[in-house]
C-alpha cells in the first residue's frame, strides 16, 4: 500500500492578523504543519511501521514557504515529499484536481487529508479531492484499519458516531482521536534533510472564488462581572439573561 | 435569472431545521424567480416542504434510502442539472460539509462553505465567511456559473408561513457504479435524542474546570437538561475522556452559533472560542478571574461552578 498524505502549512493560532488591501495578513507568525493534517502523518508512519504501508509521500500545495510542513512531515516519518508550487491564492475546489494528480503519480490506495484546514477555516479540501479522483470518502475518521483490500472506518456524524467501511482506494479526513500525534526528534530532523524532496510547478489552474474583502470584527459584548453569594449570583443571572438579555 | 435549489436533509422523517431555514434564504434571495427544492427519497418530507417551495424534486433511486455522500452527491447532481441551477443551497452540517464540496467539483462550480449571509452582486454571488478560526470575516466572490454554497443553521429564520403548494415531481436516479463503494454502518447517537449540536438554539459547554466525568454529567448535562439545551465539551474535557468527540466545539471539533452559550469551567483557548464565537449571549462560569473566555462573555460569573451550576439550576426552577 502506498499512502499520500496531505499537509498544510498554516500560521500559529495565535499569530497576529491585520488586514491589508482587503486581505488578512499575518505579520511575523510563525507558519507550521497543521494540527489536524499531523494526525494523517501519523496514521501513515504508524501503517508503515506496521508492514501495512510500502510508501509514504507527503504532498503538500502552496507557495514555496510550505516546504517547512513538509520537512516536519519527512522528520515524523514521510519517506518522501512532494511540493506542488504556486502563490496564486487558490480554493479547495480549485486544487482537487492538481492533487488528486498528484495522488495518481504516486500511485497511492489512501490519501490522508486533514479534517478542516485552520487558515481557510474549511473542511472542503478532502471531499473535493475524492470526488476529483472519483474515490469514496471517510470523513472525520476516529478509528481506523484495514482488513485486506478494505477500509473500515468509525467516524463522526452530526448527531453521533458511525461505522463505515470501502474497498480501496479511498480518502480518508483525519481529526483529533484518530490516534496521538509523535514529535520530530532531533535525528529525524537531520535524517528529513536528506530523503527526497521534489518540486513541482504547478500553473494555468483557475481559482473558483475569489476573496474581495477581510476584516476583523470584535464583537461587543455586556462585560457584566457577577461575583459572591451563589444563590444570589444565580437569582441575578436568571433575571438578567430573562429581562437584559432576553435569551431565556 | 437565477435558480435556487435547496437540498433538504431530514431526519426520522422530518426534514431538519437548517434546512427550512434555507427555504427562507432561497426565498429571500430569489425574488420573483421560483424556488426548487430536492429532497432525497422520502415522499413524507417532499411533502413537508411543499408548502415552503414552489417546486420539489423528489429524487428516488437505488440506495437512496440511507445514502452515502457519493450517492447523495449523485442525486443533487442529477437534481442540479434538472433544475438548471445556478445556486444550490445546502445546510453547513457535516452531510453538507462532505456532499457540497463534490457536487462543486463535479458540476464545474464553486463552494461558498459554512457562510452566514449571501448576497448577489453583479452576474456573482457573495458569500462572508469565517477564517483563521473564526479570527477573520472574509467576503469571497464565485468565479463559476454555479455556486454551491453550505450555510450556517440559525443564518436565517425559519419560513413562517406557507406561501403555497409546490408541485411534488418524482425524478429517477440512476446508480453509477461507483457511488455504492462506501457503505455506512451502524451509527450510535451522541445521546437521549438531543437536538444536533450544531443546530441547537441553547448550547451548555462543560471544560476542565468541571473536574471529572461524574461533575460534568451532574453540572452541565443536568444544566443542559433544564434548559433543553444541546451538551458540548472543550478539547480537554475530550481528551480526559469525560466526554465524546462528536460533542467537542472548538477549531478540532464542531462550531456553535446559538442564541445562548453558556461555559461550565471554561477558560477560553483560542482553538475553542473559535467554535463558538459566533455566539448570541455567552455565560462563562469559572472560579478563575483571569480566565480568557470571561473577555469574550455577556455574563462572567466569578465563583466555583460546582455551587454556581447548582444554584443556577434550582434559579432556573424557580422561574415562572
Amino acid at each position: 500500500m502506498i499512502i499520500v498524505t496531505y499537509v498544510k502549512h498554516v500560521p500559529d493560532a495565535e499569530a497576529r492578523l491585520s488586514t491589508e488591501g482587503g486581505r488578512i495578513a499575518v505579520d511575523g507568525a510563525s507558519f507550521a504543519l497543521d494540527g489536524m493534517d499531523e494526525y494523517g502523518v501519523e496514521q501513515a508512519v504508524r501503517w508503515k511501521e506496521a508492514g501495512i504501508a510500502r510508501e509514504v509521500v507527503a504532498v503538500a500545495l502552496g507557495p514555496a514557504a510550505a516546504e517547512t510542513a513538509l520537512r516536519t512531515a519527512l522528520a515524523l516519518g514521510a519517506d518522501r515529499a512532494v511540493l506542488i508550487e504556486t502563490d496564486d491564492d487558490l480554493d479547495p475546489v480549485a486544487q482537487a484536481t492538481p492533487l488528486a494528480d498528484a495522488v495518481r503519480r504516486a500511485g497511492a490506495d489512501v490519501l490522508f487529508v486533514g479534517g478542516k484546514q485552520a487558515d481557510w477555516d474549511s473542511a472542503a479540501l478532502g471531499p473535493a479531492v475524492a470526488e476529483a479522483l472519483g474515490w469514496p470518502l471517510c470523513d472525520w475518521a476516529i478509528e481506523l484499519r484495514v482488513e485486506g483490500t478494505t477500509l473500515e472506518a468509525v467516524h463522526d456524524v452530526d448527531d453521533g458516531v458511525e461505522a463505515w467501511s470501502a474497498p480501496l482506494p479511498a480518502v480518508v479526513t483525519t481529526q483529533q482521536g484518530l490516534n496521538e500525534p509523535r514529535y520530530p526528534t532531533l535525528p529525524n530532523i537531520m535524517k528529513a534533510k536528506r530523503k527526497p524532496f521534489e518540486h513541482v510547478a504547478l500553473a494555468g489552474v483557475a481559482a473558483r472564488t475569489s476573496t474581495l474583502a477581510a476584516a476583523l470584527p470584535s464583537r461587543a459584548r455586556r462585560g457584566v462581572r457577577l461575583e459572591g453569594d451563589p444563590a444570589a449570583v444565580a437569582a441575578d443571572l436568571v433575571r438578567r439573561l430573562r429581562d437584559e438579555a432576553k435569551a431565556l | 435569472m437565477d435558480v435556487i435549489l435547496v437540498a433538504i436533509e431530514h431526519v426520522d422523517g422530518a426534514p431538519r431545521r437548517g434546512s427550512l431555514e434555507l427555504l427562507s434564504a432561497a426565498r429571500a434571495l430569489a425574488g420573483a424567480e421560483p424556488v426548487t427544492a430536492a429532497v432525497v427519497a422520502d415522499a413524507g418530507v417532499a411533502d413537508a416542504v411543499a408548502p415552503f417551495a414552489d417546486r420539489v424534486l423528489l429524487l428516488e433511486g437505488d440506495g437512496l434510502r440511507a445514502p452515502n455522500h457519493e450517492r447523495r452527491t449523485a442525486a443533487l447532481a442529477a437534481a442540479a442539472r434538472e433544475a438548471g441551477a445556478t445556486l444550490v443551497l445546502m445546510a453547513a452540517g457535516r452531510s453538507g460539509q462532505a456532499v457540497a464540496p463534490r457536487l462543486a467539483v463535479r458540476l464545474g462550480g464553486s463552494l461558498l462553505e459554512d457562510v452566514a449571509g449571501l448576497r448577489r452582486d453583479g452576474g456573482a454571488w457573495l458569500g462572508e465567511r469565517l477564517a483563521y478560526l473564526s479570527r477573520a470575516v472574509l467576503t469571497v466572490r464565485s468565479e463559476a456559473t454555479i455556486a454551491i454554497a453550505t450555510v450556517k443553521a440559525g443564518t436565517y429564520p425559519a419560513p413562517a408561513a406557507a406561501g403555497g403548494r409546490g408541485e411534488v415531481r418524482r425524478v429517477p436516479i440512476a446508480s453509477v457504479v461507483g457511488d455504492d463503494l462506501a457503505r455506512p454502518g451502524e451509527r450510535r447517537a451522541a445521546g437521549r435524542g438531543r437536538v444536533a449540536l450544531e443546530e441547537a438554539e441553547v448550547v451548555v459547554c462543560g471544560g476542565r474546570g468541571v473536574g471529572s466525568a461524574e461533575a460534568f454529567e451532574a453540572l452541565v448535562v443536568g444544566l443542559a437538561d433544564d434548559l433543553g439545551a444541546a451538551v458540548a465539551a472543550t478539547r480537554a474535557a475530550v481528551d480526559a475522556g469525560w466526554r465524546p468527540y462528536a460533542e467537542q466545539v472548538g477549531q478540532t471539533g464542531k462550531s456553535v452559533s446559538p442564541r445562548l452559550y453558556l461555559a461550565v469551567g471554561v477558560s477560553g483557548a483560542v482553538q475553542h472560542v473559535s467554535g463558538m464565537n459566533r455566539s448570541g449571549t455567552v455565560v462563562a462560569i469559572n472560579k478563575d478571574p483571569e480566565a480568557p473566555l470571561f473577555q469574550l462573555a455577556d455574563y462572567a460569573v466569578v465563583g466555583d461552578v460546582h455551587a454556581v451550576v447548582p444554584a443556577l439550576r434550582s434559579a432556573l426552577a424557580g422561574m415562572d
